[in-house]
C-alpha cells in the first residue's frame, strides 16, 4: 500500500464512481436535503462522519468474525450476519453520533434536526461497508492486502473519501437547485423532475473524469 | 426519508382505513406510488435498470421483503416497545433480505451478480421501513401484508417501464431479444450509464405527474 494507491482509492470514491452520481447510493438525501446549501453542507458533513466510523468499525467486524476462516464455525457467517451485523452497527453509531452532538454541539445538533436519526436508512454507509468488505472493487481488495491493519486503515479513507464525493454531490446540487427555483421550467416538469434531469446532466459531467483512472 | 414523509402520509394512511383492501391497493401502486409520487427508494430504481430481466427481479424481492415485514411487523405491532421499534423492524427487514439473498445465490447466481450490492442494500431502502412505519404499525396484518405487495407493486412497475426504456433504447433489446437491430441501431450506451437513469426517472415522473393532472410536487 502506497501513496498513489490511496489517491486512487480516493479519486474513484470522489470523482470517477461518486457514490450519488455514479453509483447511485444516498439518493434520498440528495433529492431531500438539497434545498438550501448550508442544509446540504452540514448533512454531508454528518454523513462523511459516520461513514468513516461506520467503515472501520464493519471492517473490523469483518476481519474478525465474518471473514471464511476468522471464526471457527462450520456456517457460511458473511452470508447470514453479515446485514443485520452492518446495520446495528450503523444505527449504534448513528445513535451515539446524536447523543454526542446534543451534549457537546447542540448548535450543530439543532442545525441538522431531523436528519441526523435518518442517516440510518442513507443507503450510501451501507454501500461504504459492503463495498469494504464483501462487494470490494479490485483497488480496495489489493490495498488492504492480508492484514487486518491495512484493511482497517484502507476502509477508515475509503469511508473519508466517500464522504467527500457525497458532499460535494450536495454541494453542486443545492446550488443548482437554490437557481432552480427563480427558473421558468415548464410545469410537469417542476420540483423533482428537473431535480433528477440536472442530476443526470451532473452525472455526465462527472463521466468525464472516467478515462484518468 | 421515511419519517419526514410521514407528515402528509399519516393523514392518508388515517383516511384508509374506513376503504380497506382494494383502497389499499389503489392508494399504494398507483395515486400514492412510491417512486413517482413520494420519490422513495430511488437508489435502486436507477441502478438495476439498465435491463429489464434486473427490473423484474428487484421488484419481485421487493414485494416478497415488503409485503412479509409489513405482515410480521403488523403481527408484532402491540407487544413491540414503542423505544426500540426501528431497531426491531430492521431486524425483521434484515431476515427477509438475507432470504432472498440466499435464494437469489442459490438458484439464480447469475441475476445475484447483476444486482451485486443492491439486494444487499434493499434493507435501507426506504420502502419498507415506510410501509412499516406508516401503515403496518397502525393495520391488522393481512391488511398490511396487501398494502406493502401493492406498494411495492407500484415500485416495480417503475422498475420495470424504466427498464424496459432503459434495455430498448441502450442495447436495442427487450429481455434479450434484440428488436432493434444493430445493422441500422447504433446502441445508445448513454441510456445504460448514469446520466441516462436520472434523466429517464425525471421525464417519468413528469409524465406521471401530467397524467395524474398535477403540476409540481415538492
Amino acid at each position: 500500500m502506497d501513496i498513489a494507491t490511496l489517491m486512487t482509492i480516493s479519486f474513484s470514491a470522489i470523482f470517477v464512481s461518486n457514490f450519488v452520481l455514479a453509483r447511485f447510493l444516498g439518493l434520498c438525501p440528495f433529492i431531500g436535503v438539497t434545498k438550501k446549501i448550508e442544509n446540504a453542507l452540514g448533512m454531508g458533513a454528518a454523513v462523511t462522519f459516520v461513514m468513516f466510523l461506520a467503515g472501520v468499525v464493519t471492517y473490523l467486524l469483518y476481519g474478525l468474525i465474518l471473514k471464511e476462516g476468522a471464526v471457527w464455525i462450520d456456517a457460511d457467517l458473511e452470508l447470514v450476519l453479515r446485514t443485520p451485523m452492518y446495520i446495528l452497527v450503523i444505527a449504534t453509531l448513528v445513535q451515539l453520533v446524536e447523543m454526542f452532538l446534543r451534549a457537546r454541539v447542540p448548535a450543530l445538533y439543532d442545525a441538522l434536526g431531523i436528519y441526523l436519526p435518518l442517516i440510518t436508512t442513507n443507503c450510501a454507509i451501507m454501500g461504504v461497508a459492503l463495498l469494504n468488505t464483501t462487494d470490494a472493487p479490485v483497488e480496495i481488495s489489493e490495498a488492504a492486502g492480508a492484514s487486518l491493519a491495512h484493511g482497517l486503515f484502507v476502509a477508515g479513507w475509503h469511508g473519508i473519501s466517500a464522504g467527500i464525493g457525497f458532499t460535494l454531490a450536495m454541494i453542486l446540487m443545492s446550488g443548482i437547485r437554490e437557481r432552480l427555483d427563480m427558473a421558468d421550467v415548464p410545469a410537469p416538469l417542476k420540483g423533482m423532475p428537473v431535480a433528477f434531469i440536472c442530476a443526470g446532466l451532473m452525472s455526465m459531467a462527472f463521466f468525464g473524469f472516467t478515462g484518468m483512472l | 426519508m421515511a419519517e419526514a414523509q410521514c407528515g402528509g402520509e399519516c393523514a392518508t394512511v388515517k383516511g384508509l382505513m374506513s376503504g380497506k383492501g382494494r383502497e389499499t391497493v389503489k392508494e399504494a401502486a398507483w395515486s400514492n406510488n412510491v417512486v413517482a409520487v413520494q420519490i422513495l427508494g430511488i437508489c435502486s430504481v436507477l441502478a438495476v435498470t439498465t435491463r429489464a430481466s434486473n427490473s423484474i427481479a428487484m421488484g419481485l424481492a421487493l414485494m416478497f421483503v415488503a409485503g412479509g415485514s409489513s405482515f410480521i411487523i403488523s403481527l408484532l405491532r402491540d407487544i413491540t416497545p414503542k423505544r426500540i421499534r426501528i431497531i426491531a423492524k430492521m431486524a425483521i427487514i434484515a431476515v427477509l433480505v438475507i432470504i432472498v439473498d440466499q435464494i437469489l445465490k442459490a438458484f439464480y447466481w447469475e441475476m445475484s451478480l447483476a444486482l451485486g450490492p443492491y439486494v444487499g442494500l434493499i434493507i435501507t431502502n426506504c420502502l419498507v421501513l415506510g410501509r412499516g412505519e406508516a401503515f403496518a404499525q397502525h393495520n391488522p396484518p393481512l391488511l398490511s401484508a396487501v398494502d406493502g405487495i401493492a406498494t411495492a407493486t407500484g415500485y416495480a412497475g417503475v422498475l420495470v417501464v424504466i427498464g424496459l426504456f432503459r434495455e430498448l433504447v441502450g442495447a436495442g433489446e427487450i429481455l434479450g431479444i434484440t428488436v432493434l437491430s444493430p445493422e441500422w441501431y447504433p446502441r445508445n450506451q448513454f441510456m445504460i450509464l448514469a446520466p441516462g437513469a436520472f434523466i429517464a426517472l425525471g421525464f417519468l415522473i413528469a409524465l406521471f405527474n401530467h397524467m395524474r393532472g398535477e403540476t409540481a410536487v415538492e
